[in-house]
């Protein structure tokens, strides 16, 4: 066993000033890395994982961020329920993935130790808070002996530091109490992370300052903290070699750093902008959907209203008063929320009105696993309505492409009449990317087109609006109350054509039927077409939606540089498919479908196309691993 | 006059649809609708400001006979859904059309929520205590004991009030009227529109195929001024056929009392439709046929801003301090790189 335990008597109080080693540490360039920070929940894990990001993507390299905690806001202190982790790949080359294996592991407890080292890779550095492994800390988190002695980490880099006294030192001088000063050990760690992967401190020490800028002594404590643990890292050569990450080649221009649910909000925003329409964000706080409702209540200086709903059915019932009202009506939510409010969903479908309706996934079913991220959602919102129901359905393939869906989602809606249901997932959600800042001036315009004059006559002189008189695409006209002359009725019972009465007519019945079911199909011949990664035919297709792009595509290449005639394609239109769909499956003999589901695209995939397409299915919470995809692929090609 | 203000005038036909209306012969519905057309004719709104949001149920087809905008929507969403629509448009008139069973059962949450925001909306609950749409099951007004085809030994839950209800939610506009008193349902009406807030008016009406008579003892003209009591703000509770009965207040307890053998005017209640704190026109909503006669009137009016005015305040406030946002300014939010 490795296990490096340089001296720690030296007080780590005067910090001196990073970026001037006493003796120069040599560098060893790598392309990419994968770290995980992992401790208690109340251990602020989030929190330096989500700095880590940021100075990362700052520092110009492509990152990829999984998020992991617990569904307990402070499950109890020490124990495995309670471990929560953030995870950050690296690198100065393109990636898609937040990594399958870890290069590092930091581990604040036992408890996180034990939850998280199988996904440490051989030889891996193990960072561990030596002062959190006392008898008490193993038996909470069912160590029988203590790994940091009984040998158990052979095979590891094991650094162990006593950080909870290290950092208690570091603060000493501003008289904090233990509790508060023990607060601050994330940062600790985090320096030390910083400086065996070469990172500057300045961003983070730019977040302090902003952050505690009214509590000087948490501000200055967090400081010294960070630099602390830096300054330990290169005092006492904890590692005989740090690491250096090196910018990323990606296309040039202006980027920042985003996630699923603030790429959502910031997609809608624009969205709104570019409709000319206010926006309604309705909704009922949900795990993990709830930071698009933070994102967008921030937002009023930019025609953004939030109401947040006194339930789910509330939350999308304003959405669709919004819409019949002119606005842009948007409820967001997580599956258990969907359930709620299928039966307005269907209420919109049949008075054809635009409303974009976010679905966060997560594990189902049922409350499930709300902090855990899952594909199963997906037969729902085709299916999940009373009556013959159709809406239309997106899905972005990464958190940056979140923004774009968005804006899409809105598009369709307004464009088609129609609510549009936007699956993203827990992995989207809060993992982050850099993000290509789009010109805003190059965002297209979403035409918006209100009704403004008769369409008919009644024949007695008066003039009769006929709400449900549709154009060549089927879409009906958005007639806004206050509109003279166009007063009208709509409403869930069947709608007799073009007038839009109440009609019980069973042939009336079955036209609107189809109509209905034929307006959503055309929105087919105003969506992109499937693209094809890799080989134009060959022997597997791999066909995904949704956010297991950056796995996919990862195992794809993989198999490509391989010499394996394997092309990947992402569905991110679900309803309708893309128009040639079925066309690009016939060009393989094989289709491969891995979703984070028992086979929901499989099915629909069968039943449109009558393709023996093979799934790929994984149900852990989790997203997939590369290896697991590239494993599958192999499978199907040697089969 | 000026030509706008002819042409802004609309008569009670100008309100019709032409639809046929399909309610029961005789049910009470007709006579709500009659008097909401003449009520809202005299408002000098034009027509195309008005919209009508209903549930599911009798009454909640009564958008289709008003030739405004209307929506009728799912059961028990309206108050959901009017406010999505006023939050985004308050300049319109909205109006909220439920029943008993729409209202307080399936939509008893949104019902609460809208009266608690204090939204500008104008809530008409038609209470009938019975399901009639479904034909004629117990509703959560029902009275203790109330035999329906689901409830053949009669019903065993406690009746709602809505207007404690309504109180509860801290409502500033609460009124009671009946679908026969033509009048007073008119003016009820205009009450409720005129007021600047969430104005919940309840009113009793028959149900003439399942629950026919049910508030005969306040609507038969040899029972009704022994059985109601007409709320007048700063009047005292004065009922009865000759003017002889009224309210007192007994510790925290109402008590009805004869007027003489040495109890005066001055003895009885006054009635204050504008109190800070509702717990009197709570007490009044409690006042229940047959140990008491039941108001009918304005219970509560009270001025407190609206959910949507002061959302706007603060979008007026942060638009005056930082400006309209730009897109630019919003996608560089955090902090960027340049990737050359």
């Amino acid at each position: 066993m490795t296990v490096l335990n340089p001296s720690t008597t030296r007080s780590t109080g005067e910090a001196p000033v990073p970026h001037q080693p006493r003796h120069p540490i040599p560098v060893e360039e790598i392309g990419e890395a994968t770290i995980r920070l992992a401790g208690d929940s109340g251990d602020g894990m989030q929190l330096a994982g989500t700095q880590f990001t940021h100075t990362s993507a700052l520092l110009g390299n492509d990152i990829s961020t999984l998020p992991d905690f617990p569904a307990e806001i402070r499950a109890p202190a020490g124990t495995l329920a309670g471990v929560s982790g953030f995870q950050i790949h690296f690198s100065s080359s393109d990636i898609h993935t937040p990594g399958d294996q870890l290069n590092t592991l930091v581990a604040m407890n036992p408890a996180a130790l034990k939850t998280n080292l199988k996904d440490l890779e051989p030889g891996g550095i193990l960072i561990v808070n030596s002062d959190a492994f006392g008898s008490g800390d193993l038996h909470k988190a069912g160590y029988a002996s203590n790994p940091l002695e009984d040998g158990s980490l052979r095979g590891y880099r094991v650094l162990a530091v006593p950080i909870t006294k290290l950092n208690r030192e570091a603060v000493a001088e501003l008289k904090l109490s233990t509790r508060e000063a023990d607060r601050c050990k994330n940062f600790f760690a985090l320096g030390l992370v910083y400086w065996l992967y070469e990172r500057s401190l300045e961003p983070t020490l730019r977040w302090i300052q902003s952050k505690f800028s009214k509590n000087p002594s948490v501000m200055e404590a967090n400081t010294r903290a960070l630099k602390a643990g830096y300054n330990y890292g290169e005092t006492t050569e904890a590692m005989p070699v740090h690491y250096r990450v090196s910018k990323a080649k990606i296309p040039p221009g202006r980027y920042r750093k985003i996630t699923g649910n603030e790429a959502l909000a910031l997609g809608l925003t624009a969205a709104s902008k570019q409709a000319g329409l206010p926006l309604l964000y309705a909704s009922y706080p949900i795990t993990p959907a709830s930071d698009i409702l933070h994102q967008l209540a921030e937002l009023k200086r930019y025609g953004v209203r939030t109401l947040q709903a006194e339930d789910e059915i509330a939350a999308v019932g304003a959405a669709i008063g919004a819409a019949f009202a002119g606005a842009l009506g948007v409820t967001g939510t997580s599956g258990p929320g969907i359930c709620l409010k299928s039966e307005a969903i269907g209420l919109a479908v049949m008075t054809e009105l635009p409303v974009v309706i976010i679905d966060v996934q997560r594990g189902g079913p049922s409350t499930g696993l709300p902090t855990k991220t899952e594909q199963a959602d997906l037969l729902q919102a085709m299916f999940g309505r009373n009556g013959e129901c159709p809406v239309c359905i997106v899905a972005p393939c990464s958190p940056a492409d979140c923004f774009h869906m968005a804006f899409e989602a809105v598009r369709l809606a307004i464009g088609f009449m129609t609510p549009v249901m936007l699956l993203s997932d827990g992995y989207l959600a809060n993992g982050a990317e850099p993000w290509l800042i789009p010109d805003p001036a190059k965002l297209p315009k979403i035409p918006v087109r209100f009704a403004q004059s008769h369409a008919g006559s009644n024949g007695n002189g008066t003039a009769a609006f006929h709400p449900y008189e549709r154009d060549a695409r089927l879409v009906r006209p958005w007639a806004v109350p206050g509109t003279p002359g166009l007063e009208h009725r709509i409403g869930g019972l069947e709608k007799e054509d073009i007038t839009g009465n109440v009609s019980y007519d069973p042939a009336n019945h079955e036209h609107m039927v189809h109509t209905r079911a034929q307006k959503i199909a055309n929105i087919a011949k105003e969506i992109p077409e499937l693209t094809v990664m890799g080989p134009s035919e060959g022997d597997v297709l791999v066909l995904g939606w949704g956010g297991t792009y950056g796995s996919i595509v990862t195992a794809c290449q993989r198999a490509q540089r391989k010499g394996w005639k394997v092309a990947q394609a992402h569905l991110r239109y679900l309803n309708p498919l893309p128009r040639n769909t079925g066309e690009v499956l016939k060009r393989y003999r094989k289709v491969l479908i891995p979703e984070l589901n028992g086979g929901q695209l499989r099915l629909l995939i069968r039943a449109a196309y009558l393709v023996d397409a093979v799934g790929l299915n994984k149900v852990q919470g989790k997203p997939f691993l590369v290896s697991e995809i590239e494993a599958k692929i192999e499978e199907l090609l040697r089969s | 006059m000026s030509t706008m203000t002819v042409l802004n005038m609309l008569t009670p036909k100008d309100l019709a649809s032409d639809q046929e209306v399909r309610w029961c012969p005789g049910c009470g519905d007709y006579s709500i609708l009659a008097q909401m057309k003449k009520a809202l004719a005299g408002l000098g709104i034009p027509r195309e400001k008005f919209v009508f949001i209903s549930g599911i149920g009798c009454s909640s087809r009564f958008p289709y006979y008003m030739n405004t905008y209307g929506f009728h929507s799912i059961h028990g969403r309206a108050p959901a859904i009017a406010t999505g629509l006023k939050l985004v448009r308050p300049d319109l008139s909205v109006w909220v059309i439920t029943g008993d069973g729409d209202g307080l059962s399936i939509g008893g949450n949104h019902l609460i929520h809208a009266i608690r925001r204090n939204m500008d909306l104008k809530i008409i609950l038609f209470n009938n205590e019975i399901y009639g749409l479904t034909k004629g099951q117990y509703s959560p007004t029902s009275r203790l004991g109330t035999r329906t085809k689901s409830s053949p030994l009669g019903s065993i839950d406690t009746p709602l009030r809505p207007l404690s209800l309504a109180l509860g939610a801290d409502a500033t506009f609460v009124a009671r009227t009946l679908d026969v008193d033509i009048n007073h349902l008119t003016e009820t009406l205009k009450r409720a529109a005129a007021h600047k807030g969430t104005a919940f008016v309840e009113v009793y009406q028959n149900c003439k195929i399942f629950n026919d008579g049910v508030f005969e003892y306040a609507t038969d003209k040899s029972t009704k001024a022994d059985n109601v009591l007409y709320l007048q703000h700063g009047r005292p509770l004065v009922f009865g056929k000759d003017r002889n009965k009224g309210i007192r207040l007994n510790g925290l307890n109402p008590e009805v009392v004869e007027l003489g053998n040495g109890i005066a005017l001055d003895d009885l209640l006054v009635h204050d439709e504008k109190a800070e704190e509702p717990s009197l026109a709570y007490l009044l909503s409690r006042m229940v046929y047959p140990d008491f006669p039941e108001c009918i009137g304005v219970f509560r009016c009270v001025e407190r801003p609206t959910y949507e005015d002061v959302l706007n305040k603060q979008i007026d406030d942060v638009l005056a301090k930082r400006g309209a946002g730009k897109l630019e300014e919003l996608f560089a939010s955090d902090e960027t790189w340049v990737v050359e």
